[in-house]
Protein backbone atom coordinates (compact mmCIF):
# COMPACT_ATOMS: atom_id res chain seq x y z
CA UNK A 1 0.00 0.00 0.00
CA UNK A 2 2.71 2.52 0.96
CA UNK A 3 4.69 1.32 -2.22
CA UNK A 4 1.40 1.90 -3.95
CA UNK A 5 1.02 5.47 -2.89
CA UNK A 6 4.94 6.31 -3.52
CA UNK A 7 4.88 4.88 -7.06
CA UNK A 8 1.77 6.89 -7.72
CA UNK A 9 4.22 9.97 -6.55
CA UNK A 10 7.02 9.05 -9.36
CA UNK A 11 9.31 6.96 -6.51
CA UNK A 12 10.30 3.93 -8.03
CA UNK A 13 9.62 0.54 -5.29
CA UNK A 14 13.10 0.54 -4.91
CA UNK A 15 13.82 3.60 -3.16
CA UNK A 16 13.60 3.68 0.81
CA UNK A 17 10.92 6.02 2.04
CA UNK A 18 13.78 7.70 4.56
CA UNK A 19 15.61 9.11 1.17
CA UNK A 20 15.10 11.97 -0.79
CA UNK A 21 16.13 10.21 -3.79
CA UNK A 22 17.44 7.58 -5.39
CA UNK A 23 20.97 9.09 -5.87
CA UNK A 24 20.93 10.17 -2.17
CA UNK A 25 20.56 6.48 -1.55
CA UNK A 26 23.03 5.49 -3.86
CA UNK A 27 25.62 7.62 -2.07
CA UNK A 28 24.38 6.95 1.59
CA UNK A 29 24.89 3.15 0.85
CA UNK A 30 28.05 3.78 -0.44
CA UNK A 31 29.46 5.88 2.13
CA UNK A 32 28.04 3.15 4.56
CA UNK A 33 30.32 0.42 2.12
CA UNK A 34 33.60 2.44 2.31
CA UNK A 35 33.33 2.68 5.92
CA UNK A 36 32.61 -1.00 6.75
CA UNK A 37 35.60 -1.52 4.15
CA UNK A 38 37.52 0.80 6.16
CA UNK A 39 37.17 -1.51 9.08
CA UNK A 40 38.38 -4.58 7.08
CA UNK A 41 41.30 -2.53 5.81
CA UNK A 42 42.07 -2.20 9.98
CA UNK A 43 41.19 -5.41 10.69
CA UNK A 44 43.98 -6.99 8.49
CA UNK A 45 46.49 -4.16 9.20
CA UNK A 46 46.78 -5.86 12.87
CA UNK A 47 47.99 -8.75 10.80
CA UNK A 48 50.15 -6.65 8.65
CA UNK A 49 51.96 -5.14 11.54
CA UNK A 50 52.58 -8.57 13.34
CA UNK A 51 53.97 -9.54 9.89
CA UNK A 52 56.12 -6.59 9.91
CA UNK A 53 57.67 -7.54 13.42
CA UNK A 54 58.12 -10.92 12.91
CA UNK A 55 59.88 -10.73 9.65
CA UNK A 56 61.84 -8.13 10.49
CA UNK A 57 63.49 -9.88 13.55
CA UNK A 58 63.76 -12.86 11.62
CA UNK A 59 64.49 -11.94 8.08
CA UNK A 60 66.65 -15.41 7.24
CA UNK A 61 63.78 -17.93 8.37
CA UNK A 62 61.38 -16.29 6.54
CA UNK A 63 63.55 -16.59 3.40
CA UNK A 64 63.97 -19.96 4.37
CA UNK A 65 60.66 -20.95 5.38
CA UNK A 66 59.09 -19.11 2.40
CA UNK A 67 60.58 -21.86 0.31
CA UNK A 68 58.12 -24.56 1.55
CA UNK A 69 55.41 -22.48 -0.31
CA UNK A 70 54.30 -23.54 -3.82
CA UNK A 71 54.89 -20.20 -6.69
CA UNK A 72 53.54 -22.00 -9.33
CA UNK A 73 50.32 -22.25 -7.15
CA UNK A 74 50.17 -18.70 -5.74
CA UNK A 75 50.77 -17.08 -8.74
CA UNK A 76 48.14 -18.95 -10.13
CA UNK A 77 46.12 -18.33 -7.61
CA UNK A 78 46.56 -14.24 -8.14
CA UNK A 79 45.76 -14.42 -11.82
CA UNK A 80 42.55 -16.50 -10.75
CA UNK A 81 41.81 -13.98 -8.25
CA UNK A 82 42.73 -10.72 -10.22
CA UNK A 83 40.38 -12.18 -12.96
CA UNK A 84 37.76 -12.92 -10.69
CA UNK A 85 37.67 -9.28 -9.97
CA UNK A 86 37.21 -8.33 -13.44
CA UNK A 87 34.60 -10.13 -14.11
CA UNK A 88 32.97 -8.81 -10.79
CA UNK A 89 33.38 -5.48 -12.13
CA UNK A 90 32.33 -6.20 -15.62
CA UNK A 91 28.99 -7.85 -14.13
CA UNK A 92 28.20 -4.20 -12.53
CA UNK A 93 28.50 -3.05 -15.89
CA UNK A 94 26.45 -5.23 -17.40
CA UNK A 95 23.70 -4.83 -15.39
CA UNK A 96 24.60 -0.68 -15.76
CA UNK A 97 23.79 -1.69 -19.42
CA UNK A 98 20.32 -3.15 -18.02
CA UNK A 99 21.95 -6.55 -19.46
CA UNK A 100 20.21 -9.11 -17.20
CA UNK A 101 21.82 -12.45 -18.63
CA UNK A 102 25.47 -10.95 -18.94
CA UNK A 103 25.84 -9.85 -15.71
CA UNK A 104 24.43 -13.30 -14.59
CA UNK A 105 27.34 -15.12 -16.52
CA UNK A 106 30.13 -12.72 -14.97
CA UNK A 107 28.69 -13.41 -11.97
CA UNK A 108 29.24 -17.11 -12.40
CA UNK A 109 32.60 -16.83 -14.03
CA UNK A 110 33.14 -14.52 -10.67
CA UNK A 111 31.99 -17.58 -8.41
CA UNK A 112 33.30 -20.30 -10.66
CA UNK A 113 37.03 -18.27 -10.21
CA UNK A 114 36.62 -17.81 -6.02
CA UNK A 115 35.73 -21.72 -5.84
CA UNK A 116 39.03 -22.11 -8.47
CA UNK A 117 41.14 -20.26 -5.55
CA UNK A 118 40.40 -21.86 -2.89
CA UNK A 119 40.67 -25.31 -4.38
CA UNK A 120 43.96 -24.78 -5.08
CA UNK A 121 44.10 -22.99 -1.30
CA UNK A 122 42.83 -26.64 -0.23
CA UNK A 123 46.23 -28.55 -1.96
CA UNK A 124 48.48 -25.98 -0.69
CA UNK A 125 46.99 -25.99 2.99
CA UNK A 126 46.89 -29.78 2.82
CA UNK A 127 50.16 -30.47 1.79
CA UNK A 128 51.72 -28.23 4.69
CA UNK A 129 49.19 -30.31 7.55
CA UNK A 130 50.55 -33.53 6.20
CA UNK A 131 54.33 -31.98 6.61
CA UNK A 132 53.24 -30.43 10.14
CA UNK A 133 54.02 -26.95 8.66
CA UNK A 134 51.31 -25.67 11.03
CA UNK A 135 51.05 -22.99 13.06
CA UNK A 136 52.21 -22.36 16.75
CA UNK A 137 52.37 -25.54 18.84
CA UNK A 138 51.27 -27.56 16.12
CA UNK A 139 54.34 -26.96 14.43
CA UNK A 140 56.50 -30.64 13.97
CA UNK A 141 58.03 -29.53 10.40
CA UNK A 142 62.21 -30.53 11.05
CA UNK A 143 63.40 -29.24 7.33
CA UNK A 144 63.61 -25.62 7.83
CA UNK A 145 66.73 -23.96 9.21
CA UNK A 146 66.71 -20.57 11.20
CA UNK A 147 65.22 -19.96 14.02
CA UNK A 148 61.55 -19.95 15.01
CA UNK A 149 60.13 -21.21 11.51
CA UNK A 150 56.63 -21.71 13.40
CA UNK A 151 56.22 -18.35 13.42
CA UNK A 152 56.03 -18.19 9.44
CA UNK A 153 53.16 -20.74 9.10
CA UNK A 154 51.43 -19.16 12.34
CA UNK A 155 50.95 -15.65 10.16
CA UNK A 156 50.71 -17.57 7.11
CA UNK A 157 47.66 -19.49 8.11
CA UNK A 158 46.36 -16.35 10.16
CA UNK A 159 46.67 -14.06 7.14
CA UNK A 160 45.73 -16.52 4.10
CA UNK A 161 42.96 -18.03 6.78
CA UNK A 162 41.49 -14.72 7.29
CA UNK A 163 41.57 -14.20 3.58
CA UNK A 164 40.07 -17.29 2.86
CA UNK A 165 37.41 -16.55 5.60
CA UNK A 166 36.36 -13.24 3.28
CA UNK A 167 36.32 -15.13 -0.01
CA UNK A 168 34.19 -17.51 1.17
CA UNK A 169 32.19 -14.44 2.57
CA UNK A 170 32.38 -12.52 -0.76
CA UNK A 171 31.25 -16.04 -2.82
CA UNK A 172 27.85 -16.28 -0.59
CA UNK A 173 27.18 -12.55 -1.37
CA UNK A 174 27.80 -13.01 -4.57
CA UNK A 175 25.46 -16.34 -5.05
CA UNK A 176 22.81 -14.04 -3.46
CA UNK A 177 23.10 -11.62 -5.79
CA UNK A 178 22.99 -14.25 -8.38
CA UNK A 179 20.09 -15.73 -7.06
CA UNK A 180 18.43 -11.96 -7.13
CA UNK A 181 19.35 -10.47 -10.23
CA UNK A 182 17.38 -13.93 -11.67
CA UNK A 183 14.56 -12.98 -9.76
CA UNK A 184 14.65 -9.48 -11.42
CA UNK A 185 15.36 -7.32 -8.79
CA UNK A 186 17.65 -5.12 -10.12
CA UNK A 187 18.07 -2.67 -13.63
CA UNK A 188 19.95 -0.27 -15.21
CA UNK A 189 18.06 1.85 -12.80
CA UNK A 190 18.90 0.25 -9.29
CA UNK A 191 21.73 -2.37 -8.78
CA UNK A 192 23.47 -0.81 -5.91
CA UNK A 193 23.68 -4.10 -3.83
CA UNK A 194 25.53 -5.67 -6.50
CA UNK A 195 28.02 -2.51 -6.39
CA UNK A 196 28.37 -3.16 -3.21
CA UNK A 197 29.12 -6.57 -3.45
CA UNK A 198 31.57 -5.97 -6.06
CA UNK A 199 33.13 -3.24 -3.73
CA UNK A 200 33.99 -5.99 -1.03
CA UNK A 201 34.78 -8.48 -3.81
CA UNK A 202 37.74 -5.74 -5.15
CA UNK A 203 38.81 -5.64 -1.28
CA UNK A 204 38.92 -9.21 -0.81
CA UNK A 205 41.60 -8.76 -4.07
CA UNK A 206 43.36 -6.06 -3.10
CA UNK A 207 44.30 -7.76 0.56
CA UNK A 208 45.43 -10.68 -2.06
CA UNK A 209 47.80 -8.50 -4.02
CA UNK A 210 49.75 -7.32 -0.87
CA UNK A 211 49.95 -11.12 0.90
CA UNK A 212 51.05 -13.00 -2.47
CA UNK A 213 54.37 -10.68 -2.66
CA UNK A 214 54.67 -10.54 1.29
CA UNK A 215 54.69 -14.84 1.65
CA UNK A 216 55.65 -16.16 -1.83
CA UNK A 217 57.99 -13.26 -3.35
CA UNK A 218 60.62 -13.22 -0.15
CA UNK A 219 63.90 -12.76 -1.23
CA UNK B 1 27.79 13.16 -0.59
CA UNK B 2 26.05 16.02 -2.58
CA UNK B 3 25.13 15.62 -6.61
CA UNK B 4 28.23 17.76 -7.59
CA UNK B 5 29.90 14.58 -8.33
CA UNK B 6 26.60 12.67 -9.67
CA UNK B 7 28.15 9.62 -11.19
CA UNK B 8 24.70 7.58 -11.31
CA UNK B 9 25.01 6.25 -14.80
CA UNK B 10 28.08 6.77 -15.28
CA UNK B 11 29.24 3.46 -17.62
CA UNK B 12 33.14 3.06 -17.96
CA UNK B 13 34.38 1.74 -21.23
CA UNK B 14 34.75 -1.85 -21.45
CA UNK B 15 38.22 -1.13 -22.61
CA UNK B 16 39.08 0.99 -19.72
CA UNK B 17 38.26 -2.43 -17.39
CA UNK B 18 40.03 -4.84 -19.55
CA UNK B 19 43.13 -2.84 -20.09
CA UNK B 20 43.48 -2.46 -16.21
CA UNK B 21 42.88 -6.30 -16.17
CA UNK B 22 45.95 -6.69 -18.18
CA UNK B 23 47.79 -3.82 -16.76
CA UNK B 24 47.19 -6.08 -13.44
CA UNK B 25 48.51 -9.52 -14.81
CA UNK B 26 51.71 -8.01 -16.90
CA UNK B 27 52.31 -6.08 -12.91
CA UNK B 28 52.14 -9.45 -11.46
CA UNK B 29 54.30 -11.30 -14.27
CA UNK B 30 57.17 -8.30 -13.49
CA UNK B 31 57.05 -8.92 -9.38
CA UNK B 32 57.68 -13.04 -9.80
CA UNK B 33 60.19 -11.68 -12.94
CA UNK B 34 61.99 -9.10 -10.40
CA UNK B 35 61.46 -11.81 -7.47
CA UNK B 36 64.18 -13.78 -9.17
CA UNK B 37 67.26 -11.16 -9.06
CA UNK B 38 68.94 -10.56 -5.67
CA UNK B 39 68.23 -6.75 -4.78
CA UNK B 40 69.40 -7.52 -1.34
CA UNK B 41 66.88 -5.00 0.85
CA UNK B 42 65.48 -3.47 -2.13
CA UNK B 43 63.82 -6.59 -3.05
CA UNK B 44 60.84 -5.79 -0.65
CA UNK B 45 60.25 -2.40 -1.61
CA UNK B 46 60.41 -3.33 -5.39
CA UNK B 47 57.72 -6.13 -4.45
CA UNK B 48 55.48 -3.51 -2.27
CA UNK B 49 55.67 -0.82 -4.94
CA UNK B 50 54.39 -2.89 -7.22
CA UNK B 51 51.64 -4.28 -5.16
CA UNK B 52 50.56 -0.79 -4.03
CA UNK B 53 50.33 0.28 -7.49
CA UNK B 54 48.38 -3.03 -8.47
CA UNK B 55 46.26 -2.16 -5.22
CA UNK B 56 46.00 1.42 -6.74
CA UNK B 57 44.63 0.64 -10.02
CA UNK B 58 42.18 -2.14 -8.56
CA UNK B 59 40.87 0.67 -6.06
CA UNK B 60 40.93 3.52 -8.59
CA UNK B 61 39.26 1.94 -11.78
CA UNK B 62 37.59 -1.28 -9.99
CA UNK B 63 36.24 0.21 -6.89
CA UNK B 64 35.83 3.72 -8.95
CA UNK B 65 37.16 5.79 -6.73
CA UNK B 66 39.22 7.60 -9.74
CA UNK B 67 35.40 8.77 -10.51
CA UNK B 68 33.55 8.65 -7.58
CA UNK B 69 32.87 11.87 -4.75
CA UNK B 70 36.48 11.83 -3.49
CA UNK B 71 34.80 11.33 0.04
CA UNK B 72 34.98 7.44 -0.47
CA UNK B 73 38.96 8.00 -1.60
CA UNK B 74 39.33 9.65 1.94
CA UNK B 75 37.95 7.13 3.92
CA UNK B 76 40.57 4.44 1.65
CA UNK B 77 43.14 7.00 2.47
CA UNK B 78 42.61 7.26 6.01
CA UNK B 79 42.64 3.26 6.43
CA UNK B 80 45.60 3.13 4.54
CA UNK B 81 47.53 6.21 6.59
CA UNK B 82 46.14 4.88 10.26
CA UNK B 83 47.96 1.26 9.46
CA UNK B 84 50.81 2.71 8.38
CA UNK B 85 51.34 5.03 11.80
CA UNK B 86 50.01 1.54 13.60
CA UNK B 87 53.18 -0.33 12.09
CA UNK B 88 55.63 2.31 12.49
CA UNK B 89 55.11 3.84 15.77
CA UNK B 90 55.60 0.16 16.57
CA UNK B 91 58.62 -1.14 14.77
CA UNK B 92 60.08 1.79 16.58
CA UNK B 93 59.51 -0.31 19.73
CA UNK B 94 59.90 -3.72 18.64
CA UNK B 95 63.40 -2.87 16.28
CA UNK B 96 63.89 -0.67 19.40
CA UNK B 97 64.10 -2.93 22.41
CA UNK B 98 67.95 -4.69 22.40
CA UNK B 99 69.18 -1.07 22.27
CA UNK B 100 67.31 -0.26 25.59
CA UNK B 101 67.02 -3.43 27.56
CA UNK B 102 69.60 -6.73 26.20
CA UNK B 103 67.06 -9.41 27.72
CA UNK B 104 64.16 -7.51 25.49
CA UNK B 105 65.71 -8.05 22.19
CA UNK B 106 66.54 -12.11 22.80
CA UNK B 107 64.76 -14.26 20.67
CA UNK B 108 61.52 -16.09 22.17
CA UNK B 109 63.59 -19.14 20.76
CA UNK B 110 63.66 -20.82 24.18
CA UNK B 111 60.78 -20.50 25.34
CA UNK B 112 59.01 -21.96 21.98
CA UNK B 113 57.39 -25.49 22.46
CA UNK B 114 59.06 -26.65 18.85
CA UNK B 115 62.18 -27.17 20.77
CA UNK B 116 61.24 -29.15 23.88
CA UNK B 117 61.12 -32.12 21.94
CA UNK B 118 63.22 -32.41 19.03
CA UNK B 119 64.06 -35.71 17.29
CA UNK B 120 67.21 -35.56 14.62
CA UNK B 121 66.37 -34.16 11.33
CA UNK B 122 64.80 -36.77 8.95
CA UNK B 123 66.29 -36.17 5.84
CA UNK B 124 62.50 -37.79 4.30
CA UNK B 125 60.74 -34.80 5.54
CA UNK B 126 63.15 -32.63 4.26
CA UNK B 127 62.20 -32.07 1.04
CA UNK B 128 60.63 -28.71 0.04
CA UNK B 129 58.71 -28.36 -2.69
CA UNK B 130 59.43 -25.21 -4.73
Amino acid sequence: MHDEAARAEGHPGFLAHHFTDVEQQRESAKLGMWIFLLTEILLFGGLFCAYAIYRSWYPDMFHNAHKALDLTLGTTNTIVLITSSLTMALAIRSMQLGRKNLTMVHLVLTLALASTFLVIKYFEYAHKFHLGQLPGKFYTYQGIEGTNPHIFFTMYFAMTGLHGIHVIAGMSVIGWMLYRTAKGHFSAAYYTPIEMTGLYWHLVDLVWIFLFPLFYLIR
Amino acid sequence: MKSGSNNHGHVLPLRVYLTVGAALFVLTGITVWVSTFNLGPYNLVVAMIIAATKGLLVAFFFMHLFYDNKLYFMIFGFAIAFIAIFIVLTMFDTQARADVNPIEGRVIQPEAAIYEQKPALSPADSSVHK
